[in-house]
């Protein structure tokens, strides 16, 4: 069986990727499809929230993403950190933007959906205000790529912000749990069923999160594939002016 | 179209704004993997060519 260390080679990284992109990109697209259109034209509205319970599809996958996306983040630099394979790195690098979107639009449903519902677009909630700040996080970490120019260095120096920012990533998850204030709610999925979203809901927004992984999936390691080329271009230019 | 009642502005602009940036994200990067595909593909063919 191949070790998975294997795909820290960029090549065997963009031959595999380049087999599998297609397939996550067509199940992202489904997915994303069947789960907007079932939740939005065939569910009815909630008995409280009335038709802004449809925002549901949007708003709990972009912010599972948003910290899923970070965690990702995490695992990868600290690959780089203990076993310095490029590819990881880089892969870090790729998937913060695509974490960034996911936060935005988590923060942007929420306060359209909060108008209405809580009677104002923003609260200094901890759920909010931890998520607030892994926003802040993700263009910090966006940013320090961007301004040093030594690759190795700069994923090092990420990879650092990376394992601080976690903390946000988790607060912002379990925020609701640790304090029990605020005004956001508990969990829209759990394995409690009297806590759960009701069924009628709750199946759609599953394929909705299946969406979401999948075309997170695609865009990071299209991404990923991006910044290996990026690097080696680098690399091959740098030689040259060395050379002349 | 489902009835959305009062809250058609709020449920739409939520939409409006997630789909505008999941495809803006999608599209950026589609392009840029195209374009730093091609520019190394020209970096070596011009050391090739010079080798």
């Amino acid at each position: 069986m191949a070790s998975l260390w294997e795909y820290a080679n960029p090549k065997k990284f963009i031959d595999t990727t380049d087999k599998v992109l297609p397939w996550v990109s067509v199940l992202a697209v489904l997915c994303l499809a069947t789960g907007l259109i079932w939740g939005f034209f065939f569910t009815p509205d909630d008995f409280r929230q009335g038709s802004t319970v449809k925002i549901i599809y949007l708003h709990v996958p972009s912010a599972l993403m948003a910290i899923n996306a970070w965690i990702m983040m995490l695992v990868a630099s600290l690959i780089w950190v203990v076993r310095r394979h490029h590819v990881s790195a880089l892969a870090a690098r790729a998937a913060a933007p695509v974490g960034v979107v996911m936060t935005v639009i988590a923060l942007a449903t929420g306060a359209i959906w909060g108008q209405p519902m809580w009677g104002t677009w923003w609260a200094w909630d901890p759920r909010l205000t931890s998520f607030l700040i892994l926003f802040l996080f993700y263009l910090g970490y966006i940013a320090l790529w961007e301004a040093i120019e030594n690759d190795d260095t700069a994923a090092d120096l990420t990879s650092i912000l990376c394992i601080v920012g976690s903390v946000f990533a988790l607060l912002s998850r379990y925020a609701v749990l640790f304090w029990n204030q605020g005004l956001h709610q508990g969990a829209s999925l759990s394995l409690d069923k009297e806590e759960n979203v009701a069924d009628v809901f709750y199946f759609p927004l599953l394929v909705c999160i299946a969406g979401f992984v999948f075309l997170f999936i695609a865009l990071v390691f299209l991404r990923t594939q991006t910044e290996i080329r990026a690097r080696r271009m680098r690399a091959l230019l740098a030689r040259d002016r060395m050379e002349a | 179209m489902p009835e959305l009642g009062k809250y058609a502005e709020a449920v739409l602009s939520s939409y409006a704004v997630s789909l505008v940036l999941l495809i803006a994200l999608v599209v950026f990067s589609w392009r840029r993997s195209v374009r730093v595909k091609n520019a190394l593909k020209d970096v070596e063919r011009k050391r090739k060519s010079d080798a």
